[in-house]
């Protein structure tokens, strides 16, 4: 359908786009501009928060404490990105050269984890990982095939669980799916004759890889990258319950505040930080694909 | 109200933000849809409760009694209650806080007061919690069970008995073997009492040094634990852990190796127990139902199958010896008895309890 039609069809228009735009304000935007007004605001008493104008909560949040704290979640959520984008990118491969019926079973592996509820998910990565674990048990059981035969020293249960590695491996884990499907996606579109091509013109297949199939896939890989980081920088079950002593994210933080702390106006604030660290994210994106479209 | 974004599959902050208010709101629609009654009120109750807190009959035997269908959902800390609770009651009749957000709840005007008359069997409960420090008369809230801090302990990897809060929290004797509450005001109020101060009235200067031996501690804590550690100690992945005597009472019939003492140095008291929040559609059925629930033979039920301490004396009665005179149900000694409950003071502590948290976290 052209854009004449749809300006013609005015009323066709505002009843698709009514109820979403309905929707998304009542339920998103005004939520979201409550916390907002929060996030200038001060507790009195238990239970009220008055709307006082501060930026008392914004001074407290950036504090080398909370700072810091929003570093290494950047630190966690970026190295979450490159090892999804490094992990991914050969599956997404993979994925686009398969045969026809090959690709749709694949596909469905690759989604089949996200319908299974994410606490379960987590859960079954504790019973996998932790010291009495399956891996453990395994490698328990193998220690002791040798011991038969060779003398060696009891078996000591690796420690994968409860640290920061633990995290890492749980955030990869659960967003590799948010790099892949894009990747796919935009790899799925590439023209192969410009593969064949710079295979028959002498290049290798690194180099056509770096130099033909990457900069063609660059928009999926950006968006990839976007929505991996987004997520895992927010990420808050994982740190809570693969993480050990010192591995609380900043998410954790902002659920303390609601929570715990009872202090609203100040987890309004440091979610707010958060929500304008992700904008920059956008708009970095935005940034470098208008310089490529410029180019 | 979210903004995590993890629960949510979709990567988008707005369907977050819509699942939850969603939710909220279909709830408001239930409750307020259903006031058509019999006798002032339908045969329904809302209870909020903590997960596997009820006997395993109890909510059935209660509807044969009554006729009332009781609909339990499950809240997992205090502050989950406490959040759920602080912008209008969304149609729960009766709830379950531990005694310091009775406290937090009755300053904040978010509980009604209980009728005596209609709860006979507050005859039941025994003499030590007819008048708590913080419900003095019991005006709010009526006691459900009580718990006490302690080590929940791998007998055959500890060496002794681990009679002192120094192996948790100021020393690498079980280096990697520990995981304690992540609850902040249990954590430093613990601290301060292990360094020789009250659980309460704990100064700026005591929690700094509280934080800083925490600290220092750190490399030796394999993990802060959200009140699971009975499980993380019954699975083996730490030999020493903070936790409730009821908690690890449940997993010492599962595994003889495990035990449970209070520290010397004394411990942190708290009660759950049965309010009903302001705006309760149906009071009536709530004081029925916590009547019931104070019943010595419901209460038997109940301490039968959750294994926690009753404040119940006729349920108490009604109990097998291995319940009634479990040393780890019911501990003695000089732990014990200098055992406090902790008071809720104002929301400055509170803030500074946590801030103290998230900077052991982060070091």
């Amino acid at each position: 359908m052209s854009g004449e039609n749809w300006r013609q069809e005015r009323k066709t228009l505002l009843a698709t786009l009514g109820p979403p735009l309905f929707w998304l304000t009542l339920f998103f935007l005004v939520p979201l501009a409550v916390v907002w007004a929060y996030s200038f605001g001060r507790n009195v008493g238990l239970t009220e928060i008055e709307i006082s104008g501060t930026f008392a909560n914004y001074a407290q949040a950036i504090q080398p404490l909370y700072l810091g704290i929003f570093f290494k979640s950047i630190v966690m959520a970026a190295a979450c990105t490159v090892i999804c984008l490094v992990a991914g990118f050969p599956v997404a491969l993979a994925i686009t050269f398969a045969p026809d019926k090959v690709k749709a079973w694949l596909l469905l592996a690759v989604m089949l984890p996200f319908w299974t509820n994410l606490l379960i998910r987590t859960y079954a990565l504790i019973a996998v990982l932790r010291d009495e674990g399956y891996i453990n048990l395994t490698l328990g059981w193998i220690w002791k095939q040798v011991g038969l035969v060779l003398n060696v020293p009891p078996f000591v249960p690796l420690e994968m669980l409860h640290n920061n590695p633990a995290v890492l491996f749980g955030l990869v884990y659960v967003h590799l799916p948010f790099m892949v499907l894009p990747l796919y996606a935009a790899l799925d579109r590439l023209d192969r004759s410009l593969i064949e091509a710079s295979l028959d013109l002498g290049a290798g297949h690194f180099r056509t890889m770096m130099q033909v199939v990457v900069p063609l896939a660059l928009p999926g890989i950006l968006s990839g990258v976007l929505i991996t980081f987004i997520p895992a920088l927010g990420a808050y079950l994982t740190p809570d319950l693969l993480g050990g002593p010192d591995s609380q994210m900043i998410a954790n933080v902002i659920e303390r505040q609601f929570k715990r702390a009872n202090d609203w106006p100040f987890g309004a604030a440091l979610s707010f930080l958060l929500l304008y660290l992700t904008f920059v994210m956008v708009a970095v994106q935005a940034l470098i694909q208008r310089r490529r479209g410029a180019r | 109200m979210s903004l995590r974004s993890e629960h949510s599959r979709r990567s988008i902050l707005a369907g977050m933000g819509i699942a939850a208010v969603g939710l909220t709101f279909g709830l408001e629609g239930c409750s307020k849809e259903k006031t058509a009654v019999a006798d002032g009120e339908e045969a329904k109750l809302n209870f909020y409760t903590w997960d596997t807190y009820i006997g395993k009959t109890t909510l059935s035997d209660f509807r044969a009694k009554t006729g009332i269908d009781v609909n339990m959902s499950l809240f997992a800390t205090n502050d989950e209650l406490f959040a759920k609770l602080k912008a209008g009651n969304p149609g729960f009749d009766v709830i379950v806080p531990s005694n310091e957000f009775v406290q937090r709840m009755s300053e904040a005007d978010m509980l009604m007061p209980l009728d005596h008359a209609k709860i006979p069997n507050f005859k039941n409960v025994e003499k030590a919690f007819l008048d708590p420090p913080y419900d003095p008369g019991r005006k709010w809230s009526m006691p459900y069970t009580w718990l006490v801090l302690g080590i929940g302990y791998r007998k055959s990897k500890v060496q002794g008995v681990p009679d002192s809060w120094k192996y948790l929290f100021d020393s690498d004797q079980y280096k990697g073997r520990i995981a304690l509450l992540s609850e902040s005001a249990d954590l430093i109020r613990l601290g301060a009492r292990y360094l020789g101060h009250s659980v309460n009235g704990i100064d700026q200067a005591t929690i700094d040094q509280v934080t800083a031996m925490f600290i220092k501690q750190k490399p030796n804590i394999k993990a802060f634990h959200e009140d699971n550690g009975q499980d993380m100690l019954l699975a083996g992945d730490v030999d020493l852990v903070l936790e409730y005597n009821g908690d690890i009472a449940q997993i010492m019939t599962e595994d003889p190796d495990i035990d449970f003492i209070v520290p010397k140095e004394g411990s942190l008291l708290n009660s759950d127990t049965l309010c009903i929040p302001k705006g309760a559609p149906r009071p009536n059925n709530a004081h029925a139902f916590i009547n019931y629930l104070l019943d010595a033979k419901a209460g038997a039920e109940i301490a039968e199958t959750i294994s926690y301490p009753t404040p119940n004396a006729a349920a108490r009665a009604l109990m097998p010896e291995s319940y009634r005179n479990n040393p780890v149900i019911f501990p003695s000694g000089i732990g014990f008895d200098r055992s406090e409950f902790g008071k809720f003071e104002g929301a400055a502590q509170q803030s500074a309890f946590e801030t103290a948290m998230t900077k052991i976290r982060a070091a």
